[in-house]
């Protein structure tokens, strides 16, 4: 594999390029590895490279139906940060995020993880009361955050309206929060995952199970079946489907989260702004479009496409805020198809079926748990027990009742 | 030669030359005629280099004549208010428009960022993934940040009209070129409803920029009786400069009108919303250009554009002209310049063969044509000098001689003509490269659509116009209710453009760039290094070289890409697959979208009864859940907390008129109405006689509340249900959810009747003093209207539900009246209430009497995590007979739990200090070390001359007494956790 | 947008509507265990194909109503009322094998048994 650094960039150019090696192979699959994990998308190919990495387990096959990245993965709107209200969120992401701060030189891969603050505005009295609750509960929980005046905030966002039919009444701003170049993290650990051994096997759908005295043994593809020690799936949007096929039911709606992009400006917001009352957050991708996202269509889809709905919905809210983008224009729109839980916490670890692992359920925020869902994804395969920082991820939590809500402390979907 | 610039020919053209209209690009002046777009104004100036590019910024030229255009961005200024990035190419000139190239510096013809293209070879495709690693992005991002972006931010006033439109139609029909004109005449003969849209200003799509006649009659008059028959037909609406972006589910579509956008009384852009049963798309193609070193050039254009320059416009594009193809059409352009008395100096045609009679106009006409030769390099710095034309191999891989220079200004290229096929993939359609069509074709959909002429490859005139007729009969014609299937594109009618021979890239000189992807700087050998590195799925190789990412979406370059990548891996076109088309086609202008969906019109506020008094008596509005409420009646000389301190000292002390008319209000009547409450509140309701209240519960099924408020029981087949403000519509549909879905068999009739009744609210010792100033068949004495009881009556003449309830621990009348007679009785009520010291109260203070009482207020004080076991109604659920929402989950261990966060109140130990809601209990103040629970409502109580509060804590029920620290944003204050009753534990004064 | 038969109105936005998830769940009683409970609180089919499923007409008539839709190409494919048992769909195959469906289908109690 060749290394990245600007001195190999310099030799490259003087080559013309034709030395760089491949960032993948594409393997011939074999007949059977320790663990398969279904989906290649950055859970599936990050719980990869932990795996080789830090526990020494390379016979290790990443398979997916499509493209590396090409789900969620690489449809998301890059947002990293970790200012979570619950102290087993707060830690799970908080070790995600700082992963995600030595991800560019771990992977050897620049990931453009941008620190830039990400702002959550209040927009009456009664919301910054309960913004304050959160915030307060990230300090608490050790990680930064700090309430902001709307003097704060005009400064900062200048385009942002503060008198509006919604008046910006303060914020929250967690500075180490910002964006991230998300095809580079799947590329990334694709490359580094492939250079310690593990096989990346794309356009390979698995159909099925294989199934011995109840425990899974491998998969079925359409080529045959591929055997497995263990199996995981990080399949997020089809986790009912390929669950389903063992028996398995899961507390999962799929939905079709929708995100848009502006044509490029020069730099004009330099902040993730995110308002929970009118559902909407943008930022401005280092390319310079103006990235927005918000609802989800509100019904159950797999279509990995977008409802008119939603979208006039998101653009309404943003203008609402920034009228200055009136005269912007959208360039594209596109969707994912995200796992909603009934809590908005994703469900990682173990099943009633042995051998048989699931990380699903990201709902909406997946792509910033990449880096700590694969390392504990793949401490809980190598090891058989759960690790600390999931174990309250667990399928268990929805038959005790031991939910973790995210949604209902941070007042947005109570 | 005109005056409106060296290149107009002094004939030809759709223009209105007796118009002339002046602007200025980077400060020149230079003037255009009535008809002409930005850009054709520019070309007929001899402006050759319009902008920079992306990355190397290199300069470029205006190289299409439509919405293809990957060059001419431009920011445009009209009336003072500028807007970027607007294609030169579809930007009609207007009088005083004052034009600026963007992205470069000090000026679009010296551009010192060209540096960058000295240094290309260190910035190959996902070069920033390989460096700036160290010490991190963040160093390099602002610089980094800068270089991109093509536009900046719109400037000036923007006094754009938005609005939003809805049309319903049984044939919409997307495009008026000749095939979309006759589907659309077809279709309105054959009785439908029909709608045509054009993004063009003009109907006639190609045909407008040909001189190619028409079923034996010229284009003009052939396209002037068709929209002649259609604008006559009242079936027909006709959109211009209308552009369909979006194609959603069922047949759902949405376009952007600027037909309005250059009105002289101000800019207006409409964004409409389709519906339409049946749709054909006659979207036309687009013409693909050719691959080769230094293909970036000014003064290299599409040969379709050079003729549409010549024949719409009257511009001839240069002096001395190559033609470049590898296809017959482009024929047409060298035949076509020839003719208007440009030179042509060659035609330079990549295939061994071409069409006799093509060859043969070509020789009429004493025309060079190099066969099988391709242009393989470019010479010029602001506009093109020479081309290099070698000759090739015929599968054009590899160069047969060492070439010519042949002196040029302009070079046409042309590389086949691709259907634009992105609305029929918004659709859900699938789409496949052919390979004897030599292009991307529409195969089936799922949708009700059709799709038709040079859309769907039908290249010749009259196939386009056949299918096009067919497809508008047979859309008319088709049944409503059919479900739609799979409908297969038909292939009856397509045609290759003539004689086309894939090869769409010159063999590589030396290690000269070819350019991809014009707008994003993605050269072939990115595509190569994309391919060596395995990014060579169609998406990886979008998303590592950018190709197709800008904002021309790659109109020109995807096809080039697909066909180096084939190149490169040995396998077809059509087996490599292609990306999704997404929306936007074109971009959209976001205020467009959201129409005029601003202020008030994009979250109407609500206003109470009473609205009028409480804005002339200087209330303080907030929003309250959508409500505008007053926060609280500022006297002068007051602020805020003053006047929250004197209302809640009013109504401990005197009396307070409150309204309270969002609170939420359903009547439930009918035979089953008790036992369908009795399922949905935690608490007894059949035991409730009638004229009692009782408060009440609600909770989802997951055991958590939802809801509280008091209901009443009017009658036994008649309750009346009050829920809190903000809940009044959840409720209400909840309520009826359960009702029709779940217990449909129970005879009930439920009614939300929350604005029909406003709710006037008196509390303190003297309301029933007040109240009985009033004629009245109720009443009031406190034996005969207790505490929680409710009486129906009239009050001074007024009918009126009266609940004696209390929110405030004070004596408490809430009076509902009907809502537009709240006002009069508002104020009748001040009257005679003034002799008790009356006072309006702001619903701050109204929190604040309640908080003094330690009542819940569902939504600060109870989370999505709260069940009624943390708020102590454990023995009310004892008691309770029968199942109800929610309450198996309140079986379960977890929601039994001692340790959950449970409702308390605090009072604050620190003398001086405050306590704010959102601060935490926490478990020790230095190491913190973690949360223990929040306070969930807090403040100064006037009453106690201290603060307090309410708060969530785990195990809290059996700490009461226990000191805790409570920490807001560093600081922490120590507090007593108390049983939440501040004030009148005992209930004497509103039981009095 | 999805273009929804309300039975009761006729056809409508999507807008107009409120979706309600998975119909034909059996709310069990208080004696289900905690796992069976959870089950009805929690697991749905959440289907890629054939969804049946409740809508509210919540801007128009206030009727709930059951449909039958593709999750998948968000086709409707049946729409029947409350309480009514599903609808017969077997000739009705998923998105993926693209077959024609019976006008029937389309209105209320029509091709229900």
């Amino acid at each position: 594999m060749s290394h990245y650094s600007f001195l190999s960039l310099l030799s490259g150019a003087l080559g013309r390029h034709r030395r760089w090696s491949q960032a993948w192979r594409t393997p011939t699959p074999r007949k059977a590895y320790d663990v398969v994990i279904v989906g290649a998308g950055g859970q599936g190919l990050a719980t990869a490279y932990y795996l080789a990495k830090k526990h020494g387990i390379r016979n290790v096959a990443v398979i997916d139906k499509g493209w590396l990245g090409g789900g969620n993965t690489g449809r998301n709107t890059q947002v990293t940060r970790s200012n979570y209200f619950w102290p087993e969120s707060a830690a799970f992401y908080e070790h995600s995020l700082k992963l995600y701060e030595g991800l560019s030189r771990e992977l050897n891969f620049n990931v453009m993880l941008s620190q830039r603050g990400i702002l959550t505005v209040a927009h009456s009295h009664h919301e910054l009361e309960s913004l304050r609750r959160w915030a307060n509960a990230i300090q608490v929980n050790g990680i930064d955050s700090e309430l902001m005046t709307p003097g704060q905030i005009k400064k900062l966002v200048p385009l942002m309206d503060l008198e509006g039919r919604f008046p910006v009444h303060g914020g929250f701003i967690q500075r180490r929060g910002g964006i991230s170049r998300h095809d580079a993290v799947a590329w990334g650990y694709a490359r580094a995952a492939n250079a310690l051994g593990v096989d990346i096997i794309q356009q390979c759908e698995v159909i099925g199970f294989h199934r011995q005295s109840g425990r899974v043994v491998g998969v079925e593809t359409p080529n045959g079946t591929i055997g497995a020690g263990s199996v995981v799936l990080s399949v997020a949007g089809h986790s009912t489907v390929l669950a389903g096929k063992l028996g398995l039911r899961l507390p999962i709606n799929s939905m079709a989260l929708q995100a848009m992009v502006s044509e490029p400006i020069k730099p004009c917001l330099d902040t993730v702004v995110l308002s929970p009352t009118v559902h909407m957050y943008v930022s401005q991708s280092d390319r310079g479009e103006l990235v927005l996202g918000g609802g989800a269509d509100v019904y159950t889809s797999y279509a990995q496409r977008g409802g008119l709905p939603a979208f006039q919905h998101n653009v309404t809210a943003l203008l609402e805020l920034f009228p200055a983008f009136r005269q912007l224009r959208l360039m594209r729109q596109w969707a994912g198809i995200v796992d909603i839980t009934p809590d908005t916490t994703p469900i990682m670890g173990r099943t009633p079926i042995e051998g048989f692992y699931i990380n699903c359920g990201w709902g909406t925020g997946g792509y910033k748990a990449i880096p700590a869902g694969g390392d504990t994804m793949a401490h809980t395969v190598a090891t058989g027990q759960a690790h600390p920082l999931i174990a309250k991820f667990c399928l268990e939590r929805f038959v005790s009742g031991a939910l973790i809500d995210e949604g209902a402390a941070a007042g947005v979907a109570h | 030669m005109s005056s409106s610039g060296a290149y107009r020919l002094a004939q030809g053209g759709q223009l209105d030359r007796s118009r002339s209209l002046s602007f200025t690009f980077n400060g020149r002046l230079l003037s255009g005629h009535a008809g002409d777009t930005l850009a054709s104004a520019l070309l007929a100036n001899g402006i050759s280099v319009v902008a920079r590019s992306f990355k190397y910024h290199r300069p470029r030229g205006i190289f299409s004549a439509g919405f293809e255009e990957p060059n001419a961005l431009l920011r445009v200024e009209i009336n003072g208010a500028a807007v970027p990035l607007v294609r030169a190419t579809m930007q009609p000139l207007v009088e005083g428009m004052v034009v600026t190239s963007e992205n470069c510096f000090p000026s679009v013809d010296f551009d010192l960022a060209r540096i960058f293209d000295h240094a290309h070879a260190l910035l190959p495709a996902g070069f920033y993934n390989k460096t700036f690693k160290w010490p991190g992005w963040h160093t390099y991002e602002s610089a980094i940040r800068r270089m991109a972006g093509l536009g900046t931010l719109p400037t000036g006033e923007d006094k754009t009209a938005f609005f939003r439109h809805n049309l319903r139609c049984d044939v919409l029909v997307v495009g008026a070129g000749i095939a979309g004109l006759s589907a659309a005449l077809e279709a309105s003969r054959a009785g439908a409803r029909v709608t045509l849209i054009e993004q063009d200003a003009e109907l006639g799509g190609r045909a407008l920029c040909e001189r190619t006649p028409i079923d034996g009659r010229s284009s003009q008059s052939w396209i002037g009786e068709v929209v002649g028959e259609l604008k006559a037909s009242s079936q027909v609406t006709i959109l211009r400069r209308t552009l369909v972006a979006g194609y959603y589910d069922h047949n759902v579509l949405t376009a952007l009108d600027l037909s309005d956008n250059e009105h002289p009384t101000g800019p207006v852009q409409r964004f409409w919303t389709i519906r339409a049963t049946e749709v054909i798309l006659a979207t036309g193609a687009i013409e693909q250009p050719l691959m080769f070193a230094h293909n970036d050039r000014p003064g290299i254009m599409l040969a379709g554009a050079v003729r549409a320059y010549l024949h719409r416009y009257g511009v001839a594009a240069g002096r001395r002209a190559v033609v470049a193809t590898n296809n017959d059409d482009a024929y047409r352009t060298a035949f076509d310049l020839h003719d208007a008395g440009v030179e042509v100096a060659a035609i330079v045609d990549a295939r061994e063969r071409v069409t006799a009679e093509v060859e043969e106009e070509a020789k009429r006409r004493g025309l060079k044509v190099l066969r099988s030769s391709m242009v393989v390099d470019t010479r010029g710095t602001t506009t093109l000098r020479a081309v290099a034309v070698h000759a090739i191999s015929s599968d054009g891989f590899r160069l047969r001689d060492n070439g010519v220079w042949i002196s040029c200004d302009t070079l046409a290229v042309s590389s086949g003509w691709n259907p634009t096929v992105h609305l029929y993939s918004q659709a859900g359609g699938r789409v496949r490269y052919d390979t004897s069509l030599a292009c991307i074709v529409p195969d089936s959909c799922r949708q009700r659509v059709r799709i038709v002429g040079a859309a769907n490859a039908e290249f010749a005139a009259l196939s386009a116009i056949a299918s096009g007729a067919r497809a508008g009969r047979e859309a008319a014609c088709s049944p409503r209710e059919s479900q739609p299937v799979p409908r297969g594109a038909s292939s009856e009618y397509r045609t290759a453009t003539n004689g086309i021979q894939p090869i769409r890239r010159a063999p590589q000189t030396r290690s000269a760039r070819q350019w991809v992807d014009l707008l994003h700087d993605v050269t072939a050998s990115d595509i190569e290094l994309a391919a060596r590195e395995n990014y060579a799925a169609v998406e990886h190789l979008k998303r590592y070289t950018t190709n197709g990412m800008a904002v021309d979406q790659g109109k020109t370059s995807n096809l080039n890409a697909l066909s180096v990548l084939s190149e490169v891996t040995g396998r077809d076109i059509g087996a490599l697959g292609t990306t999704t088309y997404r929306p936007q086609f074109m971009p959209v202008t976001f205020g467009a979208i959201s129409g005029d969906a601003r202020g008030d019109l994009y979250a109407p506020p609500r206003h109470m009864p009473a609205h009028q008094w409480h804005v002339t008596h200087a209330a303080q509005l907030d929003d309250y859940g959508g409500w505008k409420r007053p926060a609280c009646y500022l006297r002068a000389g007051e602020n805020r907390d003053v006047a929250i301190n004197r209302e809640v000292k009013a109504v401990r002390s005197a009396l307070g008129l409150f309204e309270g008319s969002p609170l939420g209000k359903i009547e439930v009547r009918g035979r089953d109405a008790a036992r369908f409450l009795h399922r949905i509140y935690l608490n007894n309701v059949t035991s409730l006689q009638p004229g009692k209240v009782r408060y009440g519960l609600m909770l989802n099924e997951n055991g958590i509340v939802i809801d509280d408020g008091v209901f009443a029981c009017l009658s036994p087949e008649h309750y009346l249900v009050s829920t809190t403000s903000g809940n009044a519509e959840r409720i209400a549909g909840w309520l009826d959810e359960w009702h029709q879905c779940e217990w449909p068999e129970l005879d009930l009739v439920l009614m939300p009747v929350t604005s029909q009744w406003a709710v006037l609210t008196l509390a303190g010792a003297s309301a029933r003093a007040l109240l009985q100033q009033f004629p009245s068949d109720i009443d009031f004495s406190a034996a005969a209207f207790p505490h929680m009881s409710f009486r129906e009556g009239r009050i001074g003449g007024r009918r009126a539900r009266v609940q004696r309830v209390s929110f405030t621990g004070e004596l408490s009348y809430e009076i509902s009246v009907p809502a537009d007679e709240a006002e009069e009785l508002w104020q009748e009520l001040m009257q005679r209430g003034a002799q008790f010291g009356i006072t309006p109260i702001g619903l701050e203070a109204w929190l604040i009497l309640r908080l003094e009482k330690g009542f819940l207020h569902v939504g600060s004080d109870t989370d999505g995590t709260t069940n009624p076991l943390d708020l102590g109604f454990g023995p009310m659920i004892q008691k309770k007979v029968g199942d109800f929402v929610g309450r198996r989950s309140l079986m379960r261990a977890h929601d039994q739990a001692t340790s959950r966060r449970q409702f308390v109140g605090l009072e604050v130990l620190t003398t001086g200090s405050s306590l704010v809601a959102g601060a935490h209990i926490i478990t020790s103040p230095a190491p913190m070390k973690r949360s223990e629970g929040f306070v969930t409502s807090a403040g100064f109580s006037p009453t106690l001359g201290r603060f307090i509060g309410l708060g969530l804590l785990e195990g809290g029920h059996a700490r009461i007494d226990e000191t805790v620290t409570v920490f807001d944003e560093g600081r922490t204050v120590q507090a007593r956790i108390v049983k939440p009753a501040f004030f009148d534990p005992s209930g004497e004064r509103m039981n009095g | 947008m999805l273009q929804i038969h309300c039975p009761y109105c006729g056809m409508r936005d999507e807008e107009e509507y409120r979706f309600g998830g998975e119909s034909h769940v059996t709310r069990p009683t208080l004696e289900a265990s905690d796992v069976a409970w959870a089950d009805y609180l929690f697991n749905r089919i959440n289907p890629k194909g054939i969804a049946f499923e409740r809508w509210l007409h919540s801007y128009g008539c206030g009727r709930w109503f059951n449909v039958a839709r593709d999750t998948v190409t968000h086709e409707i494919l049946a729409v029947y009322p409350m309480g009514a048992a599903k609808p017969q769909l077997s000739k009705v195959e998923s998105a993926q094998t693209r077959e024609p469906v019976s006008r029937a289908m389309r209105s209320v109690g029509e091709g229900l048994s």
